[in-house]
């Protein structure tokens, strides 16, 4: 079963070394332990553009889909048999990272 | 068997059976939805065919039975639909270390019900509802809600145990503590609910609150006979119920410990409840929360009258919570006992200290009301029993403080 967990931010480029060397560390262990898919930071919101090809140009509009003051500045994809073990590894995280995080599982086919 | 004896004991093996019947099939069929639908058709059968056929030499079998057939048979349906055949490994049972002998199914039920993702009202609603085997118009009239929303919220809360794949399963012993105390802070909740209803509208008292919130402690607290907390909170609800009835007066007042009839305590419960808390302090364990709370309610029902009762052994028994709950509403009812002990004078200086933090809170306003009185500050007494009435939802409460105001000089 696959989690996203989502790391909430409220400003941006605001990680430190110190918080990048623990999501480092932190990132190694999810590797170790076999519950590593993917994860990722992301770029500011306001270096986002929206793409809409539902009619018959596709229409580009600078910036986040929604603004908010809050937004998601980074993730991680887990592999965790179920919740209980995802949110125990997303209280990890947080602590690593510094940060609140959302976790989500993926749609089961 | 006349039909009325059946209706009894039907009603009977409801209250004794259900919950084992959903925790099984929940366990079986890997999903709530599955094992509640399949519960409410067996009981449905149960109440067309006892009467006529006679109750069954084990009924809970019979019902177990019965309602694993009609979860079969709904699966079938839904594939032969050509729905996607239900994910059976849903609720996933994951092999843990068990907790000591212990380990019943409707355990991982209430523990699933609880879960600390879901929120704390759909916790509620799905633990009445799984558990209790409260129906959701039951469910919805205790609560004052509408039944839309209360059964929007157990689908819900269905949906995303099944989705997000919380487990049914009793926690690993890292997380046990801080779970349990999540599943008795739903029962105490339920208690609370029915002891002192906060809405202004229905019932001051909720018995069937009350009996039911009794009712699953004394589950939960026979599944872990280890659980000193789940011990004191069954001690701390049968005090309290044991004073229900001399608590609202026949006029639909609140009747204040010092007046109330103690001749009219449920002596039953109370010894229950001694006996429970005797047994706590014996064990020789650092008592909680609610171990504390019951014991302080134990020095009270073993007063004869309101100068018999043992402050300092209450206000003893608050230090102790103070240091685990830090919060003003302990400091609050702390203050009533140094009322009783070094006078009103003394508490009101430690509750002005609270203003800060408990300004919304009824029970601080009726308490400064209540030590401004005694200490002939009539005209600010007036005052605060004004911003109590207006915040106090609970029909008895607010007679009482409004009786209290008119009786100011």
């Amino acid at each position: 079963m696959q989690y996203l967990v989502s790391v909430i931010d409220d400003k941006t480029a605001s990680a430190t070394p110190e918080e990048m060397a623990a999501i480092d560390a932190f990132n190694d262990r999810l590797e170790a332990e076999g519950h590593w898919v993917f994860a990722g930071g992301l770029a500011a919101p306001d270096t986002a553009t929206v793409v809409d090809n539902r009619g018959e140009a596709p229409l580009l509009t600078d910036g986040p889909f929604v603004e908010t003051k809050e937004f998601l500045a980074g993730f991680w994809i887990i592999e965790a048999p179920d919740l209980d073990a995802a949110l125990a590894l997303a209280a990890e995280g947080s602590k690593h990272c510094n940060r609140r995080v959302e976790v989500r599982p993926f749609l089961t086919a | 068997m006349s039909a009325a004896d059946v209706r009894a004991a039907i009603t009977r093996v409801h209250r004794e059976e259900w919950a084992r019947v959903v925790a099984s099939l929940a366990r079986r069929f890997g999903d709530l939805d599955v094992a509640e639908e399949a519960a409410a058709e067996a009981f449905a059968t149960a109440v067309e065919r006892w009467p006529a056929d006679g109750l069954p030499p084990n009924p809970g079998a019979w019902l177990t039975t019965t309602a694993n057939r009609k979860a079969l048979d709904r699966l079938r349906r839904e594939r032969r639909r050509g729905e996607k055949h239900r994910e059976t490994q849903t609720m996933h049972d994951v092999p843990l270390e068990p907790l000591g002998a212990v380990d019943d199914e409707r355990l991982r039920l209430v523990f699933t019900c609880c879960h600390p993702a879901l929120s704390m009202e759909a916790r509620v609603a799905l633990t009445l509802r799984m558990v209790g085997g409260l129906t959701v118009p039951e469910i919805a009239r205790a609560f004052l809600a509408g039944e839309s929303a209360v059964a929007q919220r157990i689908t819900r809360a269905k949906a995303k145990i099944a989705a997000a794949r919380i487990p049914y399963r009793v926690p690993s012993a890292a997380d046990l503590p801080v779970r349990v105390s999540g599943v008795l802070a739903v029962l105490y909740l339920v208690f609370n609910e029915g002891y002192l209803a906060g809405s202004p509208e229905g019932d001051p008292l909720r018995q069937d609150l009350t009996g039911e919130a009794i009712r699953l402690a004394r589950l939960v607290r026979g599944l872990m006979p280890e659980g000193g907390e789940a011990a004191g909170l069954l001690a701390l609800m049968l005090l309290t119920e044991a004073r229900r009835t001399a608590r609202v007066s026949a006029g639909g007042e609140l009747v204040p410990l010092h007046e109330q009839d103690r001749g009219a305590w449920d002596q039953d419960l109370i010894a229950e409840g001694h006996r429970l808390v005797r047994e706590r302090l014996a064990s020789g364990r650092a008592p909680g929360r609610y171990q504390l709370l019951a014991a302080v309610n134990a020095v009270h029902t073993d007063a004869r009258d309101m100068r018999d009762t043992d402050w300092g052994q209450i206000l003893a028994l608050y230090d102790r919570l103070a240091r685990l709950d830090p919060s003003p509403v302990v400091a609050l009812n702390r203050a009533v006992a140094v009322a009783e002990l070094d006078g009103p004078e003394a508490a009101l200086a430690i509750v002005d200290r609270l203003g800060e933090r408990l300004d919304g809170y009824h029970a601080f306003h009726a308490t400064r009301a209540d030590l401004l009185r005694r200490l002939g500050r009539s005209r600010e007494s007036r005052e605060a029993y004004d911003a109590a009435i207006a915040l106090a939802g609970n029909p008895a409460e607010t007679a009482y403080l409004t009786r209290c105001r008119a009786q100011l000089h």
